[in-house]
């Protein structure tokens, strides 16, 4: 059916193409004998066939077209007869002859062109006829053509000033009511279309009428073009006279595209001057007009205006353009009830833009668009429209993109209001950004508060928000935990007061974060701590430490209880290994603040979670060398203590599950005994003590291996203990004799030639370098030459 | 052929010549056979002045028992076969009976006539002026020779010329207003006006205004009217909504048409009727229609 129709209207098309070049035909042979009679005759029945009702606008544009082509030969042809004599007043009513009013219209419109061009009558007489007769013509399709002809052939004819058509005073006044009256005419026929015909081809019509909507759109281009369209002008009569239209329309359709066109085709700085009255209109139309776009390409054109020169912006100043904007949003939204939240979002953003690039200083204006927009947000709930929540994200972008700096945006109160309404989504998404702008920029984040507010604004970071999470990707959580360990590490203040309490605000925000999150988070805090606490200590050499011990001044003291406030924290996670090791290093730290005690609770600490939570034994081992290597480091214990931190730390060794990792946390254990640079703690007697229970332990694993799988297995370990013995005896120690490590040698190459052990090249290459150490060692020369000389191999 | 027609041929050739026939506006004449002549154009109370021309054929005479002119106007109804009314009849004796051997002028004048009626040429009636010469002959038939003239009358400018408007409607369907600037009309004039549609509940295609010529003849029972239309003019295309003014602008000189003539010697009338003409989708026609008044205006030198 509807094929047919498409079909039939070809056909139509054709057949209206075939009558109006056979005519066109007569009337070429009529202009060429000079038959003005005929010529008018076969020019009328030409244009009979514009009279269809049958063709959709796009197919009648076509035919329209064609005729129009027509039209200029005609043209040409009355410009010849006026300079052969005719008098252009008797052609003008010659034509009008014509019994069918759209042939008699089309021709009168074109003689009327070449009446204004001999200047017979002045063009303002001439067209105010011309638009008056068009009237004529009510059928929509037909009426909007004739009359866009109309403005076709007197646009370059208009008495405009400096135009040669130019009559006496006021002269623009004329060209200006004569586009507004055709504008005006087509505007309604343009409306009407849409009222007629049958209700269930509504959709087929609205193409349609999209289809013709530039014809309308053409006359405010026009009025655009005359020169004599001042400010002045436009603001007294052009903008209040096409507003008034298009407000009384009533149309959709059109109120949105005319609205837009007004915008697109007039001058920015008109804009400016006329806010109030462009603005006035908007709550005016239907609710159903799509008027955040319209004001969205406002403010894009004003922003875009502002920004193209710094001399226009006292304009905006002066003519206050943002609380009109603003005011006029408030309205809008106000009178459209049933506009969605997505429509308001985008209009507050467009705005924000807007005075972002206007009024760059003026945070208070865009606080309060942001104001203004939790204020429709509020008593909604959570958003879940996408669109409107894509808006939010670009609303509150516009100030990270605009300053480049987060801590601007901080200043705005209502920002993390309007977070608020985000979904737990989106607003990761939204926290991400700003930690990718923080990144970027490099901004320094110098203040608890703004700490504050920051994290505020991150909360769907930081830590579960209500509602229920789904399952989110692992990769783009750790993605997203990462971002933010990075953003604390940022945070930074010179004075070391406000640097704490920047501390204490982070650790108030991530200790909510749940065992998912602390894993991340809590490391980086803990990293950040102890460089102020290594500050500090710098400072304090300076100057004297306050001896009142005042307790308001930030301490190393007060910030360790802090840690091992906050690494406790990973317990319910529970993450021991990573606690350890922090523990672990915090110890180090008070080592070096020389706190025994905050180091040896630290250390406590440490061993609790080594004996109640490492269970796995490679963690063990691990967790074991790193507690050894610590312990060896620390200088700050007393005998007492150091003595039953590393006695424990032997016992663990010994208890390990593994022969090969008992003998090496054991040989590890000989270095607590001996710290080189501190005489104090060279007790080489226990050193032995350790190397033999590690020799003990080796021979050990190798009759274990022995009896397990016939084979006595690797020397690789009693290679490892030579080395140690070496090392302690090189630094010195008096327990390690000469004749000790000559047996471990023989030993090893013993072992080595016996058939029981399987062949292990690591061990041989360790052994040969071991050996060709000691050989280097000999040669060198000095006393460690001649320590070396001794051995003998 | 030639020669059959000489033999019937009149002994003398008869020409009526006006005075001022050189200088006299010649207008067409519609001929009962179709032809057009273009004939002198005269007025009520012009003197209408000439000489009759007798020209005897060589070498004959022509006896006559006396040589008259006549002036007549007539009204000729065709259903009413052959049925003339002379309304006017002016009679100048040229020449007392005798004989004619040469070439003889009669000079005639007929000062002042009143010619109160324009020539017409309608439908079912005909007013014609002629100038009539008969020479009476004895025994054979009288040699009658005519000359048509053609009368216009010229009205001048109407003192009260008041427009016309008026409101029709149908009820609670299509009302409207219409005005035209006028109610008497010359010949070359132009309709202006305009129609306001108050209310329009009908779906419209087109609007049309028509001029329609009304001629009524006889009297009584016997009364013909005969009606043409003479002009469709389209004033509106499409389906106008309320509020919407169309404006009119019909020129009449393209029409043929004549002053309105009311009452001609009892014999006859010829009016004119603008009739305005809606036409819905349906192609019902709703149509109002208005008498005006036209005349002959002076043309301006």
């Amino acid at each position: 059916m509807i094929a047919d129709g498409v079909e039939n209207e070809e056909k139509w098309l054709a057949a209206g193409i075939a009558g109006l070049q056979q005519n066109a035909f007569y009337m070429h042979r009529a202009l060429d004998s000079n038959n003005l009679r005929d010529a008018l005759k076969y020019s009328a029945q030409m244009l009979s066939e514009l009279r269809t009702s049958k063709l959709s606008p796009h197919k009648y544009y076509e035919l329209y077209m064609r005729a129009f082509d027509e039209l200029r030969k005609l043209e040409m042809f009355f410009k010849e007869e006026a300079r052969r004599g005719c008098s252009i007043i008797d052609l003008y009513e010659l034509v009008q002859h014509a019994g069918n009013i759209l042939p008699r219209l089309y021709l009168l419109c074109t003689v009327g062109s070449v009446y204004i061009k001999s200047k017979e009558a002045p063009a303002k007489d001439v067209l105010k006829d011309l638009v008056e007769m068009c009237r004529g013509i009510q059928h929509p399709v037909r009426g909007l053509f004739l009359r866009s002809y109309l403005s076709q052939v007197s646009r370059d004819k208009l008495p405009d000033i400096g135009s040669e058509y130019e009559g006496d005073a006021d002269t623009v006044v004329d060209a200006v009511e004569f586009v507004l009256q055709n504008f005006t005419e087509m505007n309604k026929l343009w409306v009407r279309m849409q009222h007629q015909g049958p209700a269930r081809e509504k959709e087929k019509r609205e193409k349609e009428r999209s289809e013709l909507r530039d014809l309308v759109g053409k006359n405010l281009h026009v009025l655009s073009q005359i020169e004599g369209v001042d400010l002045d002008m436009y603001k007294d009569t052009v903008l209040p006279r096409v507003l008034e239209q298009v407000v009384n329309c009533k149309d959709e359709i059109a109120q949105f595209y005319l609205m837009d066109c007004i915008i697109q085709v007039f001058p920015d700085e008109y804009h400016l001057q006329t806010l109030e009255i462009l603005l006035g209109a908007c709550p005016q139309l239907q609710p159903s007009v799509d008027i955040k776009t319209v004001l969205s390409r406002l403010m894009e054109r004003l922003s875009n205006y502002a920004a193209s020169s710094a001399e226009v912006l006292p304009e905006f100043l002066q003519v206050e353009a943002f609380s009109k904007l603003n005011n006029a949003i408030g309205k809008v939204i106000e009178a459209q009830v049933d506009m969605p939240i997505f429509g308001a979002v985008t209009l507050y953003s467009s705005l924000l833009t807007f005075t972002l690039h206007v009024h760059p200083d003026r945070l208070d204006y865009a606080d309060q668009v942001l104001g203004a927009c939790v204020k429709k947000l509020s008593g909604k709930g959570k958003l879940n429209d996408s669109k409107a929540t894509k808006q939010i994200v670009a609303l509150l972008s516009a100030p990270l993109e605009k300053y480049n700096d987060i801590v601007t945006a901080l200043k705005l109160s209502n920002y993390p209001r309007v977070m608020e309404y985000l979904d737990i989504e989106t607003n990761k998404i939204m926290a991400t950004v700003i930690i990718q702008s923080i990144m970027k920029n490099n901004t320094r984040i110098s203040t608890a508060d703004k700490v504050e507010a920051l994290f505020e604004l991150m909360t769907g970071l930081i830590k579960d928000l209500d509602g229920a999470e789904e399952e989110v990707d692992e990769d783009d959580f750790k993605e997203e935990q990462n971002s933010v360990a990075r953003l604390i590490q940022m945070l930074y203040n010179d004075d070391q007061e406000e640097m704490f309490q920047i501390i204490c605000t982070v650790k108030k925000h991530i200790m909510t974060g749940g065992p998912k999150r602390l894993p991340f988070t809590v490391p980086p805090l803990v990293f950040l701590s102890l460089k102020l606490v290594r500050r500090l200590q710098g400072s304090s050499q300076d100057q004297e430490e306050n001896p009142f011990g005042d307790d308001s001044s930030t301490s190393p003291k007060k910030i360790f209880q802090l840690l091992n406030q906050t690494i406790e924290a990973l317990s319910i996670v529970p993450a021991p290994e990573l606690a350890l090791r922090l523990y672990l290093q915090c110890a180090e730290a008070a080592n070096d603040c020389d706190l025994e005690p905050v180091a040896y609770e630290f250390f406590t600490q440490a061993y609790i979670l080594y004996e109640e939570e490492v269970s796995d034994s490679k963690a063990q081992v691990t967790a074991l060398h790193l507690i050894i290597g610590t312990l060896q480091r620390m200088h700050v214990f007393g005998v007492e203590n150091r003595d039953t931190l590393t006695h424990k730390a032997t016992g663990y060794s010994a208890k390990l599950l593994k022969k090969p990792d008992q003998c090496r946390a054991v040989y590890g254990c000989a270095h607590l005994f001996w710290v080189d640079d501190q005489d104090n703690m060279k007790d080489g007697e226990r050193v032995l003590i350790c190397l033999k229970r590690a020799l003990r332990i080796a021979n050990a694993a190798q009759q274990m291996s022995n009896a397990a799988r016939g084979n006595t297995g690797s020397v690789l370990l009693f290679v490892e203990i030579l080395n140690k013995y070496l090392y302690f005896y090189e630094k010195g120690n008096p327990q390690i004799t000469v004749a000790a490590i000559q047996s471990l040698i023989e030993l090893i190459t013993t072992e080595m030639q016996s058939d029981n052990s399987p062949p292990d090249p690591a061990a041989d290459a360790f052994l040969a370098s071991t050996l060709r150490y000691l050989q280097f060692q000999k040669q060198k020369g000095g006393a460690i030459s001649e320590k070396y000389e001794a051995i003998k191999v | 052929m030639n020669f059959l027609v000489g033999a019937f041929k009149p002994p003398c050739n008869v020409s009526i010549n006006l005075a001022d026939g050189r200088t006299r506006k010649q207008v067409p004449l519609k001929k009962e056979n179709g032809q057009t002549v273009m004939v002198p154009l005269f007025q009520s109370q012009e003197n209408i002045v000439g000489e009759v021309v007798i020209e005897p054929v060589q070498g004959k005479k022509v006896e006559h028992n006396g040589v008259k002119i006549e002036l007549l106007g007539q009204i000729e109804l065709y259903f009413e076969r052959a049925n003339f009314y002379d309304f006017t009849s002016l009679v100048r004796e040229l020449d007392v009976p005798g004989e004619l051997y040469e070439r003889k002028a009669y000079p005639f004048e007929f000062s002042t006539v009143e010619m109160p009626y324009e020539s017409y040429n309608g439908v079912n009636v005909r007013l014609r002026y002629i100038l009539k010469v008969t020479i009476s002959r004895n025994y054979v038939s009288n040699i009658v020779e005519y000359q048509d003239f053609v009368v216009h009358n010229y009205t001048p400018l109407p003192s009260i010329n008041n427009s016309i408007k008026m409101e029709v409607g149908i009820e609670d369907c299509l009302h409207i207003e219409f005005e035209y600037s006028k109610s008497k009309y010359h010949l070359k004039d132009v309709i202006i006006g305009k129609i306001y549609f108050l209310m329009v509940r009908i779906k419209i295609k087109n609007m049309e205004l028509e001029i329609r010529r009304r001629e009524s003849t006889g009297s009584g029972p016997s009364t013909y009217v005969e009606t043409e239309t003479l002009s469709k003019f389209e004033l509106m295309d499409g389906a106008p909504v309320r509020g919407e003014s169309i404006p009119i602008r019909l020129f009449l000189s393209p029409y043929e048409l004549t002053p309105t003539y009311r009452n001609i010697n009892n014999k006859f009338s010829v009016k004119y009727y603008l009739n305005l003409v809606l036409v819905d989708e349906e192609d019902r026609r709703y149509f109002k229609q208005q008498e005006i008044t036209v005349y002959r205006l002076l043309p301006t030198p």
